[in-house]
């Protein structure tokens, strides 16, 4: 008599758990597979999908103009800067030269924007090693940041404030003196995170020599912003491409390379006093002129195809248009950063404890969004 | 066994002269029950309610401060609401051991309370291996924790118990010697003893280096033992979700977070027996007065549980390997080293006495 034996992939200790879609460390609905032996992870899994809206498809149906708007439900923490991507691709496509005016309140935005993006990250890196303080810590100089926003263009998060051309409104009279005022406000505020978290003995014994990522991985598994430069990969966009206003002004480049969570860490604490100090480089000199140049009501780019990066708070993103000549792309990707950081959490997870996966993904600064468009 | 509280001197005697002895006994066993459940439960509303404060003091949130004055009546209301949840529970779940979990945690939790002296006369019961008994009470509380994460049939619900186990068992050693450190000096196992040792002044003085090493081991095991961060691994919510209580709802989980809060007040309210004096006042000032002695043990109790809620809302959370390396690499060595430092002093008698 045969006797039938069932093969499994699985040695009989380790299990298998699922992390999400609701899981209050994925922040958003992303599906882990854990495959775990005890407390030690031997392989995770993302699964995507739970959050696609088909968002490059429905580029595709959309003129240029109306673009810009869906790129803000991608990184909603960094929506300024997606649009500012789709605009400059279409400016270069069409070769218009926007106004200085624009070029500087574009980048003093942006970089507003990665500070409130990091900001929020912090808040959330500190929740997800345990100390719930930082959280509103993190909220409270944000919230500066969104209200500065919303006096701009009257939106907190999806700001949908770049058009092709220029920008939506001029900025209103108050902006320079609550930018400065902010900048004083941050300048306290900022020591007092590393008072709070990066000098904490617990903090440093969870994160350093955690979620190790060497310098050739990080290139080949297309890592890029702080995850990247955390590793000593040389991959900010502002400083290799600049773009708007950025290659007026000076700023390191931060950059680590033990490539841990720690260093990730430290590479986010490190590009805020960065941005800080982009923004005081360009507030005062916001030269005069329109806020933007008219273009077609409808516009149609040349046949060709176009790409255009930018640095966002998380890394890497690029816009890629096909035009066939048309009002709509005939094709539109997105080359989002927080994908190819997520992919390279199954090679520096797996051999950590639970509590050190939820660090290091922490750390890699998720926004599912932008992962699952 | 049991000494009638002063306060109750007349109902103890009304009772005793209206009914047989057995039936009498049995009687005020029953009140002076009853009168400890009304304190257990106002007293961990009113520790959930400071809890809530301090978070949010820290915070830079105002806290809950709508229902009552200053929010009084906050958790009140939220015990309520939890009262009347329906009871659900998982479909697959170990019926029988789901719902007794509950009950294991904060009937230890009550167990350890009666033998806590508020004041002189404020002491349910005085047994003469009153230190023992509250270890090892404290140490039953962990069974409950375990059988609800094994019963709820959830994988990290398990995760959270196991965790709990390890960490509970580990922890209880630090708990134990720290606390029997303190014990050489008084010689006596007995709460009211070792309150008496300290009339001539506190432990914590009397042992001096020795003493303090004892108190700081004893807090971060305290804190361990209660399962509060920056020791919660059982509910790490960042990385189990809920932990060991993922499955509960309602009451059944308002027991286990009620039993949290009173466990917390339990490890404040030992460590002011065994260090701080108990209901002494600080050098004797309000002796004459002994009702005092309630207020001094509970302001005693209540510093020190803000220092646990302090830890809490300050630090990180240790990974569950950390955990066990702190106490067995560290706590238990220096523990042991402890006991042998304070064992010359009790033997050269470098002891301070006033």
């Amino acid at each position: 008599m045969e006797t039938k034996t069932v093969e499994t992939n699985f040695k009989s200790e380790e299990y298998f758990i699922n992390m999400g879609p609701q899981h209050p460390a994925t922040h958003g609905v992303l599906r882990l597979l854990l495959t775990i032996d005890g407390e030690i992870i031997k392989k995770v899994e993302p699964d995507l999908g739970y959050i696609h809206r088909s968002i490059e498809k429905m580029c595709e149906r959309d003129s240029y103009q109306q673009i810009v708007h869906l790129t803000d439900r991608m990184d909603y923490l960094s929506s300024n800067i997606n649009n500012e991507a789709v605009c400059l691709a279409v400016e270069n496509a069409l070769q218009l030269e926007v106004p200085e005016r624009v070029k500087v309140i574009r980048t003093i935005i942006g970089e507003l924007t990665r500070i409130s993006s990091h900001c929020l990250w912090w808040g959330v890196m500190g929740m997800d090693v345990g100390a719930l303080t930082t959280y509103f810590y993190g909220f409270r100089d944000r919230e500066l940041i969104n209200d500065i926003f919303e006096e701009t263009c009257g939106a907190r998060l999806t700001m949908n404030y770049n058009v092709p051309g220029g920008l939506m409104f001029d900025i209103h009279p108050n902006f320079i003196k609550r930018v400065k005022d902010f900048i004083v406000h941050f300048k306290t505020k900022l020591p007092e995170y590393d008072r709070l978290l990066t000098g904490n003995v617990i903090f440093h014994k969870r994160t350093k020599g955690v979620g190790i990522l060497s310098k050739e991985d990080a290139i080949s598994f297309g890592a890029s912003g702080p995850v990247g430069r955390a590793s000593g990969y040389s991959c900010d966009v502002r400083k290799h491409h600049p773009y708007s206003a950025l290659d007026k002004v000076t700023f390191n480049e931060a950059l680590k390379t033990e490539g841990d969570t720690f260093a990730r860490y430290l590479v986010r604490i490190q590009e805020m006093w960065e941005s800080l100090s982009i923004i005081e480089q360009l507030i005062d000199n916001i030269p005069e002129g329109e806020y933007r140049v008219a273009t077609n009501a409808v516009i149609k780019l040349p046949k060709g195809e176009y790409y255009q990066r930018v640095e966002t708070a998380r890394g890497e993103l690029g816009v890629y248009i096909i035009s066939t000549g048309t009002k709509n792309p005939y094709r539109l990707k997105f080359r989002s950063p927080g994908f190819s950081n997520l992919s390279l959490l199954n090679h520096i997870a797996v051999g950590g404890k639970i509590g050190d996966l939820v660090a290091t993904m922490a750390t890699l600064d998720l926004v599912i969004p932008d992962i699952d468009r | 066994m049991i000494r009638a509280l002063s306060i109750t001197k007349s109902i103890h005697d009304w009772l005793y002269s209206s009914m047989s002895e057995n039936m009498a006994h049995l009687v005020e066993m029953v009140l002076i029950a009853l009168v400890y459940l009304a304190i257990f439960s106002v007293a961990g509303l009113f520790l959930v309610l400071i809890e809530r404060r301090v978070a949010a003091w820290f915070q830079l949130r105002i806290g809950p401060n709508r229902v009552g004055f200053q929010g009084l009546l906050q958790t009140m209301a939220d015990a309520l609401k939890l009262v009347s949840k329906e009871l659900t529970g998982t479909e697959r779940a170990d019926k029988f051991l789901y719902n007794l979990a509950p009950y294991f945690v904060i009937i230890t939790a009550l167990m350890a309370l009666a033998v806590i002296p508020f004041t002189q006369d404020f002491q349910a019961f005085d047994i003469n291996i009153g230190i023992l008994f509250l270890i090892a009470i404290s140490s039953i509380g962990v069974i409950g924790i375990l059988l609800g994460g094994w019963s709820s049939n959830n994988k990290f619900a398990l995760i959270g118990a196991m965790r709990s186990g390890v960490q509970t068992i580990s922890y209880e050693l630090s708990i134990g010697l720290s606390l029997l450190t303190m014990i050489l000096i008084t010689g006596s196992l007995q709460l009211s003893q070792i309150v008496e040792v300290q009339k001539n002044g506190w432990l914590i003085v009397q042992g001096h280096i020795p003493a303090i090493i004892a108190f700081m081991i004893y807090m971060i095991a305290g804190t361990a033992e209660t399962n509060r961060a920056p020791f919660d691994m059982a509910e790490a919510e960042s990385e189990l979700g809920a932990g060991f209580h993922t499955e509960y709802s309602g009451m059944k989980f308002a027991y286990f977070f009620l039993a949290e809060f009173i466990n917390m007040f339990i490890i404040a309210a030992i460590a002011t027996t065994v260090f701080f004096g108990a209901w002494l006042s600080p050098f004797g000032i309000t002796e004459s007065i002994p009702i005092l002695g309630v207020f001094w043990f509970l302001a005693k109790a209540m510093v020190l549980v803000f220092l646990m809620m302090w830890f809490r809302w300050t630090f990180p959370r240790l990974r569950v390997d950390q955990l066990l390396t702190l106490e067995w690499k560290y706590l238990l060595p220096l523990n042991l080293m402890n006991i042998v430092i304070m064992a010359l002093i009790v033997w050269q008698n470098l002891i301070i006495r006033f």
